[in-house]
């Protein structure tokens, strides 16, 4: 069924697409970035494909193992026909940017901001671009890998308490285990 | 023959300040237990709500695991009412000023319950947006560990708090 969204994608908009694959059945589409307007258009308005449900927008982090770094992932849905994909853009990291859908598809709005406010990576075109999981006041995109994985920043005083067992101090091996 | 022996213990003083001081101390001892005993069967509670725990409040709330039988019944959603805050859930960074501000606003005597694992300790939020445990932003008296608690652990929890309550001494006035 998604095999039609591929094979008409790739009739139509061929220049645009990078790679695809069918790997355990999730359809994907690897897309240009400066195509994916034009992409996302044709997906939810042509009859045949209706990919006109957003499912989720999320980004993904490939520090130090892959340049271009993120990868802004869509997981779309259609609900007339019941068929699903995804599309990845490679974004890199010195202009983490990319055009928001959420013209396209109001339903990306909160994720879109979730990804700009975890990852850093800016949606050009968002209606409302700020941080929406974590307080104004913070500094940073806490879950990129140069992140620190004990990275705090409290907003109150924390009150003096003796740390018993932590990850950097693991609790005593009472019972002998190995 | 007893006035001399009360002459001998206690030290009859001139002082007006000191006096008084004796007799609200005296007053106080006396009182206290009656004191406690009220306070600890009429607690008012604040639960203060943000995740998962708190269906396991609402269970502990209903009527099989009944906790308004120990006399905490009425959940008073205004901290100038309360005398009981359940941190029932996950406190985050974000959620740390409210908590305080809340802690802070109730009046003396107050009593604090850490529900779950996540207010006890941050449980197994060790990151970026996790207080770990309430007892960072506020003081806690009681912690009851559990992801979510059985409502038999919550109302030995409260049962626990309730002998805290009783042993207190010095603490009429407030």
């Amino acid at each position: 069924m998604a095999q039609v969204i591929l094979e008409l994608l790739a009739r139509k908009l061929g220049d645009a697409i990078v790679e695809t694959s069918k790997e355990l059945g999730n359809e994907t589409a690897m897309v240009k970035r400066e195509r994916l307007v034009d992409v996302a258009e044709f997906l939810r308005h042509d009859p045949e494909i209706a990919l006109n449900l957003p499912i989720d927008c999320t980004c993904v982090d490939w520090l130090g193992h892959r340049v271009p770094r993120f990868d802004v992932v869509y997981h779309l849905y259609s609900v007339g026909k019941g068929h699903r994909l995804r599309i990845k853009v490679r974004v890199p990291e010195e202009d983490p940017t990319c055009p928001s859908l959420t013209p396209i598809w109001p339903g990306l709005n909160w994720h879109e901001r979730e990804a700009w406010d975890l990852y850093g990576n800016r949606f050009v075109g968002h209606p409302n671009l700020k941080r929406i999981l974590m307080y104004e006041e913070f500094e940073g995109h806490p879950l990129r890998k140069d992140y620190p994985v004990d990275g705090r920043q409290p907003l109150v005083e924390m009150r003096p308490v003796r740390e018993v067992a932590t990850q950097r101090n693991p609790p005593a091996n009472i019972l002998n285990k190995p | 023959m007893n006035e001399e022996k009360l002459l001998a213990h206690e030290v009859l003083v001139t002082r007006k300040s000191e006096a008084v001081r004796w007799v609200r101390e005296a007053i106080g001892r006396f009182a206290q237990p009656g004191v406690n005993w009220g306070r600890k069967f009429s607690l008012f509670q604040y639960p203060f709500v943000t995740a998962c725990c708190g269906m396991e409040y609402m269970a502990v709330m209903g009527p099989r695991y009944d906790l308004a039988r120990f006399g905490a019944e009425f959940p008073r959603f205004s901290p100038r009412q309360a005398d009981l805050l359940w941190i029932v859930g996950t406190i985050s960074h974000k959620q740390a000023p409210i908590l305080r501000r809340v802690y802070e606003q109730m009046a003396e005597p107050k009593w604090v319950i850490a529900f779950g694992v996540c207010a006890s300790t941050g449980g197994f939020y060790d990151n970026y947006a996790t207080v770990q445990g309430a007892d960072r932003v506020i003081p806690v008296d009681v912690y009851i560990p559990g992801c979510p608690p059985r409502p038999e652990q919550v109302l030995d929890g409260l049962m626990l708090l309730q002998e805290k309550i009783q042993r207190e001494h010095g603490r009429v006035m407030t």
